[in-house]
């Protein structure tokens, strides 16, 4: 480098004021290099073994950055799910007697050791879905292990949960998860569920199972029971096979609303508990007296991270009309440094979209928008020639018809729509089928609690987004789904009283 | 510019909007885990040289010292590759000493003034001091605001006091120090640079501290001097310059404050003629990890000059 060049100083102002995000200063590749440990292939985890599915059949799971194949995983049929379900029913009798305090013991050894292979999960989590090492890093792995702790030490504190009423687990659970964030939504599917007394079979998604069979290995390492756990991979048809079985008391399922209604239908009258927890099309609400600045950043965090493959995801910006015009340069100033490449690259900020189809599903999308009027923005950033990429989208001149801004794209897509007073944010907020989170930025305090009762939403920020902790509860509204997780409230969902 | 001056009839909270703390602490915390390796490092440890006031703001200073200061930061180690840094930075009575050592070079002299650290001088007395570091040959003053004022709500005094010492700075840059650990609040920082700025001219800077308090330059109150110059910039087209000073001491939180420049004001504020560390250690440590990555290992803290560690 030359010493930087010093230009005369103009003392009269300049006119066309703008920022250059150039390629001055670039970083270079920064790879995380720790090794995933990942096996060619990966057989069910059943009875605490890891047994070859009956029908011998196998599919791939893809890498998404690369579109090549990561690893081959079991494809479970009928008869495995039930050989899951009786194990696991089994195993509930001296599982569920066990004193408490000796679960307890199961489930810290379990958080302990998926802390000390924390960085080796992160790389397979990135390999596997695609998200930034930086996400599956600094949260997926921490929050994980974090709700193995927080349940642990609920394990032994089982009747203060209903004060004066005796807690019963409930049997064998049935658990269905998505593939956005695969082992944060295990452990919190398998976390209360555990410490409660219950036993489960858990069907993680078709793209992303290979955290959850690596973490049946931490299981077996901590020595828990066989059967208190196990874990049967494929697509959605082991997942009605899961939901299915007779032997599930409760059910539980994170996904798509389409799936969680067929799962209501399916289940009406046969007398098993379930919680769904579905999409979302939440509304991120900046006022005129917000503190712009880091509104943008929670704007960028609210839909940017984990590439927009969050159910709970602020896609709905709504921004007051006065200040409009000074977030959305900022906003897009943002997003021209917005780093998108290489998933396992440290300095990533947006990874890969988790699959093809997906990705197919999210450019549709975005298409449906420009068609109907919308005003596109994306960033000039460069994308990897493989693999399966999006430019964060930005879309401006949205109204409420718009389908950006009624269907959930779940994707690094975000639709801006203003409004003028607070009776019309909250209107535009709530006008949508689904309910699960909200984002509300004003400097007013007052403001804050008026719309934290008005907005249908399970959870509704307040001058932050994607904040989660074990001990807060989380679920949804209307289309958004019920039932809790996490805290207290997410306890007794597996848990029967009396 | 005198429109763009404190406006007595709308609440300076509205005028500029309020800063959250959470939520700027958290921005910041994203720009240490970005990973700057090989070139990108030599770049960036390279452009943090050049943009060093290397400064002694001390009693015991002498004029030898300060030609000590002076040399190093013509030529900071072996090599042709390394730059010299920005400036010198030494109080008034050194200014003349200064300036024989740099003369006919790029490094320029600059000077704390305005009764530094405190401020707490009389207004004359204060102008006094920057027209006779000025006269001494300071290429730049780096004055501090009136911060009983500021506290006291007396915005227009502030304000009015820096215009006073940009009158009296004449050709000479100027460093308005907010002194920030003593306002206090984030939302007081973006506040005084705002004050600021509508009366600096193009090329000035405002600068995060004294380095003389306990709280100095952070990468959170540096965000927000960031972001208030990027909002100016954006509503005026003036271009004001950044200072952090103190507190930074290691090579790594130079490249993570030059990351938050990146990030924020972009490639047109990585230059010395808009960005600078107010620092004195740094400088050693910038070098010890440019010699690492030519070396592939760390040298000993003799072989820099002018080390300071103990050994």
């Amino acid at each position: 480098m030359t010493r930087p060049a010093e230009t005369p100083r103009a003392r009269t102002r300049g006119s066309a004021a703008a920022l250059v995000f150039g390629d001055l200063w670039e970083y270079d590749p920064a790879p995380e290099t720790a090794d995933p440990r990942l096996q060619e292939q990966y057989e069910l985890f059943i009875n605490g073994r890891f047994i070859a599915p009956r029908g011998g059949r196998y599919f791939d799971s893809i890498n998404p950055a690369t579109g090549r194949r990561l690893a081959r995983i079991a494809l479970a049929g009928k008869p495995d799910v039930d050989a899951a379900y009786r194990a696991a029913a089994r195993a509930f009798p001296a599982w569920s007697r066990l004193p408490g305090r000796d679960r307890a013991k199961y489930l810290f050894r379990i958080a302990r050791l998926l802390q000390d292979r924390a960085r080796e999960f992160a790389v397979a989590e990135t390999m596997d879905g695609g998200k930034p090492i930086r996400e599956s890093r600094d949260f997926d792995l921490p929050m994980a292990a974090a709700h193995f702790f927080y349940h642990a030490g609920w394990a032994d504190k089982l009747e203060y949960i209903v004060p004066g009423g005796r807690a019963r687990p409930l049997g064998v659970v049935g658990q269905v998860i998505p593939w956005n964030f695969p082992l944060l939504m295990l452990a919190w599917k398998l976390a209360p569920a555990l410490a409660m007394g219950n036993c489960v079979v858990l069907k993680p998604a078709e793209t992303t199972s290979v955290t959850c069979l690596k973490f049946a290995e931490i299981l077996r390492d901590a020595g828990l029971p066989p059967g208190v756990v196990n874990f049967v991979t494929g697509a959605g048809g082991v997942g009605a096979a899961v939901i299915a079985h007779p032997l599930a008391a409760k059910v539980a399922f994170t996904g798509s609303t389409e799936v969680g209604k067929a799962i209501m239908r399916q289940l009406a009258g046969t007398g098993k508990r379930m919680t769904l927890e579905l999409g979302g099309k939440a509304a991120n609400i900046i006022f005129d007296d917000a503190p712009l600045d880091q509104a943008v950043e929670g704007i960028v965090n609210g839909i940017f991270f984990n590439q927009g493959h969050v159910c709970c995801a602020g896609s709905r910006l709504l921004v007051q009309e006065s200040v409009a015009e000074r977030v959305i340069p900022r906003l897009k100033f943002r997003l021209r440094h917005l780093r998108v490449g290489d998933p396992l690259d440290k300095n990533t900020d947006i990874g890969a979209i988790n699959s093809k189809a997906q990705l197919a599903r999210i450019r549709g999308l975005v298409a449906a928008g420009v068609r109907e009027g919308a005003d596109c923005y994306q960033p000039a950033c460069r994308l990897p020639d493989q693999g399966y990429f999006i430019r964060p989208t930005l879309f401006t001149g949205v109204t409420q018809s718009h389908r950006i801004a009624r269907e959930e794209i779940f994707g690094p897509v975000l639709s801006v729509l203003t409004f003028r007073t607070v009776e019309e944010a909250v209107e535009k907020a709530n006008n949508t089928p689904y309910g699960l989170s909200a984002g509300v930025w004003t400097d007013k305090g007052s403001r804050i609690l008026k719309l934290s009762t008005e907005l249908k939403a399970g959870v509704v920020w307040a001058n932050t987004y994607n904040k989660f902790d074990p001990a807060s509860p989380f679920g949804g509204y209307k289309e958004s789904g019920f039932g809790r997780e996490g805290g207290r409230q997410g306890l007794q969902d597996y848990l029967q009283i009396g | 510019m005198n429109a763009a001056r404190h406006s007595t009839g709308l609440g300076w909270r509205q005028a500029f909007g309020p800063v959250d703390a959470v939520g700027v602490e958290e921005r910041v915390a994203k720009y240490t885990t970005r990973s700057i390796k090989k070139a990108s490092k030599l770049w960036g440890l390279r452009c943090a040289v050049s943009m060093v006031d290397l400064t002694t703001l001390e009693g015991k200073d002498t004029p030898g010292k300060v030609a000590s200061l002076c040399r190093k930061a013509l030529r900071p180690h072996e090599g042709e590759d390394i730059p010299p840094v920005a400036a010198v930075c030494v109080y008034p009575a050194m200014v003349r000493h200064a300036r024989r050592h740099v003369r006919g070079t790029s490094v320029k002299v600059a000077s704390v003034a305005t009764a530094f650290p405190s401020g707490q001088a009389p207004l004359r007395t204060r102008l006094a001091e920057v027209k006779a570091a000025v006269g001494d040959g300071a290429d730049e003053i780096d004055m501090v605001i009136n911060r009983g004022a500021f506290l006291a709500g007396e915005f227009g005094r502030v304000q009015d006091e820096i215009a006073q010492v940009v009158a009296a700075c004449g050709p000479a840059t100027l460093k308005v120090i907010l002194e920030v650990s003593e306002l206090e609040t984030y939302d007081a920082i973006r506040h005084a640079s705002f004050l600021a700025m509508a009366v600096i001219r193009p090329g000035d800077f405002i600068k995060t501290s004294t380095g003389k308090t306990g709280l100095n330059a952070t990468l959170a109150n540096n965000q927000v001097m960031l972001d208030a110059i990027r909002d100016h910039y954006l509503e005026t087209g003036v271009a004001i310059g950044m200072k952090p000073a103190g507190g930074i001491r290691t090579a790594k939180q130079a490249l993570q404050f030059l990351v938050a420049v990146k990030e924020t004001l972009g490639d047109a504020w990585l230059t010395n003629t808009r960005y600078r560390f107010g620092a004195s250690a740094l400088l050693n440590d910038l070098l010890r990890q440019i010699e690492k990555e030519r070396q592939g290992c760390y040298q000993a803290p003799w072989n820099f000059s002018d080390a300071t560690e103990a050994y």
